[in-house]
């Protein structure tokens, strides 16, 4: 660049592939990279989630092909128990990380935060690009780890030490697979920490004319408020994933205790304390659930209004609420760890907060239903998604209020119960909230719509099927059916198997759902009607600009702010919506 | 490179609005006019923002640290007490010179009046400034120097990484706080990079956003040693 000029715009975007798709400087294609990263990792994902429904529903299963991905792990096709494992563990890191972290967060957070607070881009478009490609170094690095050793490690997503700082004595996959993992997740912390750092500069600093904070679209603030929970979270997690990496290739005892003796061998270590692990691993764990969930608060709170026609019922509340939700998220964690032989009175201490967290949650879900109350809703396939996201929200809330007593965990911790509390709570809700993301603004991000009939079935049989498999898991924990395990073959589980293959079967239907979208998505990218600018007659910046925007988002033009983001319904009568860059003044109602 | 960049985003900070009139307060609020409130266009990095956003990290990252080797310290009687190896309140005083001669390096940089009343222009004190700016990273990679040298003081006594959970905190404590020293080399070295002829205020907010770094740096290993001093 030459010596310091006046701002002005007469650089061109990039013109080499290279530098326009590839290692781009635009936060649009950066977000449209994660958002790429993340449907590889969930169909990684969804696939592995099949193989293990199949396991449960049918033991002696075999399933073509598995047995070249792994011959020790699925000798003549079926797996064995430790492949199941491995499995359940992929399927989980890849989710939690790589989609519900990816999609939510960082794909649509870097595609629309600069836009919808005016900016041409983030405040470090090169720590930017870097946050990508590093979170994409982890992806491979990770699945790396079906292809070395004895496949991918089996101690879960949380991978509890002992177990994973051990070595490869300890199982299948917990040699070269759980350094991998380890060493994976460890990156993927420096990825997020460079992109929670421009989101957080960038909501700060690069806010245009007239958007105070209080005139920042809800979404806005839902990433705003996430990366300032993912700053710490992760920045907490990467030390005590390199702790874990020195335990298991450094010969140190920060997790391993002493005296163990696993597989008939005397392991060297000395008095480590895996207690300790749970403890960094969790006090990064219970913020991580947030940052996959409260991007959907926000996505939700900007997408209701636009297709209710009306102003959500207070703003301000949803923004205390998600504020106050990101505070507490960080005084819970041991609400994982009732029964991990810590003492019972901090037992007590964590099960307080776990309780008031519930109360911002439940005021925020008041205010959408508030908002749905009376409205003339325009029930888009969006839309629809957004009322889901509701309704899994809270039936995956309400299983967290009996989870949160001490009493009642002891029975009901690492049982189907807790697996289907966090899938409806957080999984569904936050798959819920990508879905209703990406119908909204996929119209803006390629400048074609989605097909609306394809979408109204996706969201149906989605909805559906979910339900189907997940609400039985409730009765399968109270039933004492534990979680992470390979078989039924206990005389009081065996009778569970029937509603395990029912849930199988869902799932196969649920996972079958999601082809519609697949098949809309790629049919839509090339072949989807054009999308005008505006097309849901939203208000906030992004609708402002053309679809997909310019380079530079605004072609140059600096907008300036008069509005609030949802100045829908400002006459009852007509549906009138103001948008945020409008200059004129609003009818007294 | 510069055809394909876009301009550096300037700060556009619009003042908090109290016309916003955000339904709070009702009807005749809303019928009011509204004006976006000019921004002051501040011509200012975000990296001055930025950095203190890596800096809480940082800090979190090490009070992750620091928590777990409390909890270590707790939970085993394997924890080996020994001494630290007098180099370090060498390096510690090295590194403290640093904070100053940054300083000094920041004061120089500062355009200011000259015995004629006259500003001095941005080269010459670009040229003052230069040579400070260069013993700062001197002096930060002799600390990184003698750091190595410390280890290997203590490896000749036999303590390794893994020989007790004292000195693995030790190594992984130093050794944390030393690459996080290589990257303040390394932004000063952007700086000086950036030092040209004519000194323009954004430079000065750079090398200003490289010493909130490198004090920060220099504070975090004062209160690391002395955690290593009280704990091993
Ligand atoms: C209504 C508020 C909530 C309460 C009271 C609550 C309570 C709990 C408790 C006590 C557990 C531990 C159960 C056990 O392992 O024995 C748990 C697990 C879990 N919760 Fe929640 N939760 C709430 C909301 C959420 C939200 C909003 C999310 C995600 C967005 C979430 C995600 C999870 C996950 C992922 C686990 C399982 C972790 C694992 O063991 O792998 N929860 N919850
Ligand atoms: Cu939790």
């Amino acid at each position: 660049m030459s010596s310091p000029e006046p701002a002005v715009h007469h650089h061109g975007p990039p013109q080499s592939f290279i530098r326009k798709y590839i290692f781009s400087l635009d936060h649009k294609v950066i977000g449209k990279q994660y958002y790429g990263l993340a449907l590889i990792a969930v169909l990684a994902g969804l696939i592995l989630s099949w193989l293990m429904r199949i396991h449960l529903g049918w033991q002696a299963a075999a399933i073509p092909l598995l047995g070249k991905l792994s011959p020790t792990g699925a000798p003549g096709n079926v797996m064995t128990p430790d492949y199941y494992l491995s499995l359940m563990t992929m399927h989980a890191t890849l989710m939690i990380f790589f989609v519900l972290t990816t999609a939510p967060f960082a794909a649509f957070g870097n595609y629309l935060l600069p836009i919808q607070v005016g900016a041409e881009d983030m405040a470090f478009p090169r720590f930017n690009m870097m946050s990508f490609w590093v979170t994409f170094v982890a992806f491979v690095v990770l699945i790396l780890s079906f292809f070395v050793g004895d496949g991918p490690p089996l101690a879960g997503w949380t991978s509890y030490a002992p177990l994973s700082s051990v070595g490869g004595v300890a199982g299948p996959g917990q040699g070269t697979g759980q350094t991998l993992w380890a060493v994976s997740i460890a990156i993927f912390c420096i990825g997020q920490l460079l992109g929670s750092l421009n989101f957080i500069t960038t909501t700060l600093d690069l806010r245009t004319k007239g958007m105070s904070l209080a005139r920042m679209p809800l979404s806005t603030w839902g990433w705003f408020v996430t990366s300032v929970i993912a700053l710490l979270a992760f920045a907490a997690l990467l030390p005590a994933c390199v702790l874990l990496i020195l335990d298991r290739t450094a010969g140190t005892s920060f997790f391993s205790s002493a005296g163990l003796v696993v597989n008939d061998q005397v392991l060297p270590h000395s008095g480590g304390s895996p207690l300790l692990w749970q403890h960094l691993f969790w006090f990064f764990g219970h913020p991580e659930v947030y940052i996959a969930i409260l991007p959907g608060f926000g996505i939700i709170s900007t997408v209701l209004p636009a297709f209710a026609r009306k102003r959500i019922l207070s703003s301000r509340a949803v923004i205390g609420c998600m504020v106050s939700i990101g505070f507490l998220s960080y005084m819970v964690w041991g609400h994982h760890m009732f029964v991990s032989g810590m003492n019972p009175f901090s037992a007590v201490l964590f099960s307080l907060p776990t309780l008031i967290i519930t109360i911002p949650a439940t005021i925020m879900v008041l205010l959408w239903l508030g908002t749905l109350y009376g409205a003339r809703m325009r029930y888009t396939a969006s839309a629809l998604f957004s009322v889901g996201f509701i309704s899994v929200f809270i039936t995956g809330g309400l299983s967290g209020f009996f989870l949160a007593q001490p009493s009642l965990d002891t029975y009901l911790h690492a049982t189907y119960f807790v697996v289907a509390h966090f899938h409806f709570v957080m999984a569904l809700a936050a798959m819920f909230g990508i879905f209703a993301g990406t119908y909204f603004w996929f119209p803006k991000m390629f400048g074609r719509m989605m097909n609306e009939t394809l979408g109204k079935w996706h969201f149906w049989l989605t909805f559906i099927g979910v339900y189907c498999v997940f609400m039985p898991m409730h009765y399968l924990g109270l039933a004492g059916n534990v979680r992470r395990y390979a078989a039924f073959t206990d005389n009081y589980l065996a009778p569970l198997i029937p509603l395990h293959r029912f849930i199988s079967i869902s799932a196969f239907f649920v996972g079958a759902a999601q082809l519609i979208f697949f098949f809309n998505l790629f049919w839509s990218r090339f072949w989807g009607a054009k999308a005008t600018d505006n097309p849901w007659e939203a208000t906030t910046l992004e609708w402002s600009t053309t679809s997909p925007p310019p380079f530079d988002n605004f072609g140059g033009r600096h907008l300036v702010v008069y509005h609030g983001p949802e100045e829908y319904g400002v006459d009852s009568d007509t549906l009138e919506y103001v948008m945020q860059t409008a200059p004129e003044q609003i009818k007294t109602t | 490179m510069a055809s394909t960049t876009k301009v550096p985003p300037q700060r556009q900070i619009a003042p908090d609005l109290t016309s916003d009139g955000q339904r709070m307060g009702g009807s005749e609020l809303r019928g009011r006019s509204r004006s976006a409130a000019v921004g002051v266009a501040q011509n200012a990095l975000p990296a001055e923002t930025g950095i203190w956003v890596a800096v809480a990290a940082i800090s979190m990252s090490f009070a992750s640290l620091i928590s777990a080797l409390i909890v270590r310290q707790g939970v085993a009687p394997d924890w080996l007490h020994f001494q630290l190896p007098r180099m370090l309140y060498l390096n510690t005083a090295i590194l403290l010179a640093s904070s100053v001669t940054l300083e000094i390096c920041r004061h120089e940089f500062d355009l200011r009046p000259d015995f004629n009343g006259e500003e001095s222009r941005g080269d010459e004190a670009a040229a003052r400034a230069f040579p400070w700016l260069c013993a700062t990273m001197a002096l930060g990679l002799f600390f990184v120097l003698g750091q190595v040298m410390a280890w290997r003081d203590l490896a000749a006594k036999g303590l390794f990484l893994s020989s007790s959970p004292s000195s693995s905190f030790f190594y992984v404590l130093t050794a944390l706080h030393g690459l996080h020293l290589l990257g303040g080399v390394a932004g000063l070295a952007y700086v000086l990079y950036r030092f040209r002829p004519n000194a323009d205020p954004q430079q000065r907010g750079v090398l200003g956003v490289a010493s909130v770094y490198w004090h920060f740096m220099d504070g975090l290993w004062v209160f690391l040693l002395v955690i290593l001093a009280a704990r091993t």
